[in-house]
Parts: structure tokens; C-alpha cells; sequence
């Protein structure tokens, strides 16, 4: 009986690759990690000498931060409502009936990338001051209303480009005349067939609005909302230790809406083969 | 009045017209198929049935009811499409009520209905599966079930069964014919498999270019095709091209032999070339001739064992001309290379427009 052999070692050039992978993948990560570490260790300084939360507990029992970050919170909320009722239904047509307008209608889509949030601000400002023939900034629930409506067009590459992946995953014409064949009116077909079978889609799209919702600061600030992200900015302005806790805070906010994403998206793709 | 009564549609698109002035009458519990190749019309005209595409010009009258500004939900048409077209979301049993619930069906008896399409589609017991833990052939079945739960008054099946393997594709069509006939229900089928459409149709409407070439039955159309493409089409066929010596008598050259083709219009001038068209199935090798019967001298080329037949090719004259023999191990085959005579009807000869 001849002894088990050691499995065979893999040629030199294949070695040093894989080291240089992990390598590259080492460096990637200290550069953001690293600076995420220091900021949770001096977050962890307040008391001389020890380490401890003492900054997490002000800054989670100031009255400011839990009426900006739950005010943040709504905002997103209703941001994800208005801009999945906006984009879902458009994306749709856009596939259905005028596919050759699809290049136009992602240009437009971009564009809250290309335009910086301050001009779209002010240009909301010009169009939409209390001397307006539209004064949305005439009331505190009107600019609250402004503020979402610029938070939606804020999100709208990450809504409009979640979205349009996910009706490429699924053939949109061919459901949706099997559901006219059986009498479905367009509203049911977009309830019933096309929202359920573009859900982790849209919930990706939601996720990464509330992301960029949660600490967006220009127009909250021109607009003088009281949102999370000038909340931040005053903190930070004016304390030492609370601002790297609350940095800490909305990274873990973040990486939770992105765990998010990874979760719903995997269970939508991670179907077993037919039996 | 026929149930389905089209009447001159066309359809055009931009600079292009994709059905020309295609009319026909269909019986209620007809099974009547449009075959043809990619492009000559045939989803197009079925498109127009179910209301996705609106035409140009023509009507569609379904049970004495104009449908031709009728939305596609309003004309309870059940459809079969190519890619199954199951809703992801929902499970067997909810695809199959979904058209149920929307026509405000009572739940108990919407419930009743989708066991009964179970049975018919013998899926008992996979109404709590998703579509995708389904084979292909059993997804194509629940949305045949799911196309048949609301009643519809007309059945339309677009290439059903073009993404199943050939076993699947087998049986399934003997199990449409079959759930056809039972339900008697109103059926047009689109395929380009003219085998497909030869085994389940009680008529078949032959389409090129937007153009109807001919209508009848799978008999109809096989043996006595009317134009060069329906005999191109159909099946596998000679065509042969001769000069005409008599047409009274029905006398053809071909290869300076002399044939006599029964189906030769009268008045055709003599000297006047002509396409010829002989089934390979309709040729007897060797043969002595006789009243009504042809005899052609040719050479072997090739001969391809095809299993229960054997196909061999012989050249007469400058042109090349198939025959189909049952395989008989205890017959001898001619070699390559050698002299033979060939016999048919002069019924099967045909000469084609």
C-alpha cells in the first residue's frame, strides 16, 4: 500500500501571483480600514486612560441626534416611496414601448452625477422661493417636500440603474402580454407581475437612496432642513471626540443598508435548478 | 358565418409590410396552423389575433363579434407563448388562477377550476411549485393550463414548443391535439416545423413573405402543393426541370425522355420550360411501366441509410433525383455507379406555378 502523497505544489509563477493578489488586496483594504480603525479608536478616547463609549452615549442621548437622524430617516423613507413610484413605472415603459429612448432616459438619469448637488439646489431655490409662482419654500413642510424631491432626483442613478438591471433580468414584453392576455389592466400588471419580480431590485436601489440620504448635507443645509448630515457638520465643527463616534454611527448605517443589499440580492438569484 | 373570420388584414411596418391581404375562415374546434419560415408573417398575424399589434387594415371577427378595436384583455383569447411566460413570482396553482381572480372568479370556485386544469395537465401535485423548480415541459404545460382555466373562446399558441427538447416536444404536441379535441376549443398554432404542424392541424395555412401560398389540409398540402415554395417547404422533394411536348396528353421531355404528368394545365404552349415536382416516397425502383404509370432511366450517385429508409440519389440527366426504399435487409440495394430503372404514378407527377 503505497502512503498518501502530499498534493502537488503549485508552479513558482502561480505562487508569487497569488501572493501579489493578496497583497494587492491587502493594501486595498488597510486604505480604507485603517483610517475606519483610527477614527473608532480615538472615538473610543474621551475618558483619559481608558478605553470607552462615553462619546457614543452623548451623542446617542443629544435630543439633536435622534430628531435629525429620525427627521434623515423619514426623508430617505419617503424619498425610496416617491422615487421607486417614479422610476419603476418609467423604466418599465421605457423597456416595453420605447426601448430606442433608453440611452436618453439613463443620460437623464445621470445627470444628478455630473451636476453638483449645490447647483441643483440652487437652481431649485430660483425656481421655487417664496416670491414663486410654486413658493415651496414658504413653509416648513413645503421645503420639507422640496428637500425629498431633491433627495429623489439625487438617488435617481442608483434607483433608475437598480431598477433597469433588474428588467433586463426578466423578459418585461412577454409577462407582461401573458398578463394582458388573461385580462390584466396595466396597473395590475405592474403590481402583480412586474414589482414582485423586480423587488430585490428595487430594494437595492431603496438601500443605497438611504445611504445617500442618511449623511447628504448641501441640501439639507441650503435648505435649511434639520437633517442628520448639517448635524454632523455642526458636531464636528464644534466637538473633538462625537464626531469620529458619529462617523463610526453612519458607516455602521451604511454597511447595514449595504449587508441589505447583499442579503436580498443573493436570495433573489440563489434559486435551485428545475427537478 | 365561420367562428374566427379574418377578412383582408394587413400590417405594415415602417417601410415594410409583413402581412399582405391574408384572409380565412375558421370553424369553431378547428386546430388550423400557420407554417412558414422566420419572417413570412405568421406571429405577426397572431399578434394581431391576441391585440398586441393593431393592423393596418382588415377585421377579425371572433363568435360574430368584431374584436379589431377590442383591447387584448377584452377578447378572452388564451395564448401559449415560446418562453412559457410563467409568472416568476407566483406559484403553478396562482399562474393558473391569476386570469381566474381577475375575472372576479369566487375563490372556492377559482380553487375548483385550477384542480380540474391540474388533472388535465397532469400536475397533480405540483400547484405549491415555483416555475423554476419545474422541467421545461412542465412549465409549457401550466401555461397551457393557465391559458384554458378562464374558458377562452379562442386558443392561440405561438411556437410552443420550439425551446423543448425533441422527446418533450413529442409528446406534448400529441397532449395539445389531444386537450383540443377534448375541450373543443378553437385553436390556431404558429410553427415554423412543418412536422409539427403536418401531425396535429386539421388545416394548415402555408405563409411566405406576408403572402398566404396555400391553405388545406396536411394531406392537402403535402401531396398535392400548389406553388414551388409549399413543395420546397414541405417535406423533402424533387423538382425537376422539364419542357413541355403535349400539353393534352400531359407529355413532358425531361432528360430526353419522354413523361407524362397528369396534372399539366391545359393550353400550355409545347417547348415551354416547367418545374416538375416528385415526392422521393412516390419512387419505386425498377419496374416495367404501364397504363398511368411513368418509368425514368437514371444513374446512382449516392445511397444514405436513413434507418427505417434508405435514401438514394440518382442523377438523370444533368439533374439530381431522390428516391425513398423501406429498408429491407433482405432486398439488395443498387451499387453506386449503376443503371436503374425508376417507376411512379403519373398522378404524382406534379407541375408546379
Amino acid at each position: 500500500m503505497s502512503a498518501a502523497r502530499p498534493a502537488a505544489r503549485p508552479p513558482q509563477g502561480v505562487r508569487a501571483s497569488r501572493w501579489g493578489a493578496w497583497l494587492a488586496l491587502a493594501l486595498g483594504s488597510s486604505y480604507f480600514l485603517l483610517p475606519l480603525l483610527a477614527t473608532f479608536e480615538f472615538s473610543l478616547r474621551m475618558q483619559r486612560g481608558v478605553y470607552s463609549f462615553e462619546a457614543y452615549r452623548i451623542v446617542l442621548s443629544d435630543p439633536l441626534f435622534q430628531s435629525t437622524f429620525s427627521y434623515s430617516i423619514v426623508m430617505a423613507l419617503l424619498t425610496i416611496v416617491v422615487g421607486a413610484l417614479l422610476v419603476v413605472p418609467t423604466a418599465y415603459w421605457v423597456h416595453l414601448r420605447l426601448p430606442r429612448l433608453r440611452p436618453l432616459v439613463e443620460f437623464i438619469t445621470l445627470l444628478p452625477l455630473v451636476i453638483p448637488a449645490i447647483v441643483i439646489v440652487y437652481g431649485y431655490l430660483r425656481m421655487y422661493n417664496s416670491s414663486a409662482l410654486i413658493p415651496l419654500t414658504g413653509s416648513a413642510t413645503a421645503t420639507d417636500f422640496l428637500l425629498m424631491c431633491s433627495y429623489v432626483t439625487l438617488s435617481l442613478p442608483y434607483m433608475y440603474r437598480a431598477v433597469d438591471t433588474g428588467l433586463r433580468s426578466i423578459d418585461v414584453r412577454t409577462l407582461t402580454e401573458a398578463a394582458e392576455v388573461l385580462g390584466a389592466s396595466r396597473y395590475v400588471i405592474l403590481r402583480s407581475v412586474i414589482f414582485p419580480n423586480i423587488r430585490a431590485a428595487i430594494l437595492s436601489g431603496a438601500f443605497l437612496t438611504f445611504a445617500v440620504v442618511l449623511g447628504e448635507f448641501t441640501m439639507a443645509s441650503l435648505l435649511d432642513r434639520p437633517s442628520f448630515g448639517p448635524y454632523l457638520q455642526l458636531v464636528g465643527a464644534n466637538r473633538a471626540y462625537e464626531p469620529s463616534a458619529l462617523a463610526v454611527i453612519a458607516f455602521l448605517a451604511t454597511w447595514a443598508s449595504m449587508g441589505l443589499i447583499q442579503l436580498f440580492g443573493r436570495s433573489a438569484h440563489t434559486r435551485p435548478g428545475p427537478t | 358565418m365561420a367562428f374566427l373570420e379574418i377578412s383582408h388584414l394587413h400590417k405594415r411596418f415602417a417601410g415594410h409590410t409583413a402581412v399582405h391581404d391574408f384572409s380565412i375562415a375558421i370553424e369553431a374546434g378547428e386546430f388550423v396552423t400557420f407554417l412558414g419560415p422566420s419572417g413570412c408573417g405568421k406571429t405577426t398575424i397572431l399578434r394581431m389575433l391576441a391585440g398586441f399589434e393593431a393592423p393596418s387594415a382588415g377585421s377579425m371577427v371572433f363568435d360574430g363579434v368584431d374584436v379589431t378595436q377590442v383591447p387584448t384583455r377584452a377578447r378572452q383569447v388564451g395564448m401559449v407563448f415560446q418562453s412559457y411566460a410563467l409568472f416568476p413570482n407566483m406559484t403553478v396553482a396562482q399562474n393558473i388562477g391569476f386570469g381566474l381572480k381577475l375575472a372576479g372568479v369566487e375563490r372556492s370556485a377559482s380553487a375548483a377550476r385550477v384542480r380540474e386544469m391540474l388533472e388535465l395537465i397532469k400536475l397533480d401535485d405540483l400547484g405549491t411549485r415555483y416555475p423554476w423548480q419545474l422541467s421545461g415541459g412542465q412549465q409549457q404545460r401550466v401555461a397551457l393550463a393557465r391559458a384554458l382555466a378562464n374558458r377562452p373562446k379562442v386558443l392561440l399558441l405561438d411556437e410552443p414548443l420550439s425551446a423543448l427538447d425533441a422527446k418533450i416536444r413529442l409528446t406534448l404536441r400529441e397532449d395539445i391535439r389531444a386537450l383540443q379535441r377534448t375541450l373543443g376549443i378553437t385553436t390556431v398554432f404558429v410553427t415554423h416545423d412543418q412536422e409539427e404542424a403536418m401531425s396535429v392541424s386539421d388545416r394548415i395555412v402555408v405563409l411566405n413573405d406576408g403572402r398566404v401560398e396555400q391553405t388545406g389540409t396536411p394531406a392537402q398540402i403535402y401531396n398535392f402543393p400548389h406553388t414551388r415554395f409549399v413543395a420546397s417547404f414541405i417535406g423533402t422533394l424533387n423538382q425537376l426541370h422539364g419542357e413541355v411536348l403535349r400539353a393534352q396528353s400531359g407529355e413532358v421531355r425531361l432528360a430526353d425522355q419522354t413523361l407524362v404528368c397528369a396534372q399539366l394545365p391545359a393550353g400550355t404552349p409545347p417547348g415551354q420550360a416547367c418545374v416538375l415536382a416528385l415526392r422521393p416516397e412516390a419512387i419505386r425502383l425498377g419496374g416495367a411501366g404501364g397504363p398511368g404509370r411513368n418509368v425514368l432511366h437514371a444513374v446512382v450517385e449516392e445511397i444514405s441509410f436513413l434507418g427505417s429508409i434508405v435514401r438514394i440519389r440518382t442523377r438523370v440527366g444533368a439533374q439530381q433525383l431522390s428516391l425513398d426504399v423501406f429498408n429491407d435487409p433482405n432486398q439488395a440495394l443498387p451499387a453506386r455507379g449503376a443503371a436503374v430503372a425508376l417507376e411512379f404514378d403519373s398522378a404524382h407527377l406534379l407541375a408546379l406555378a
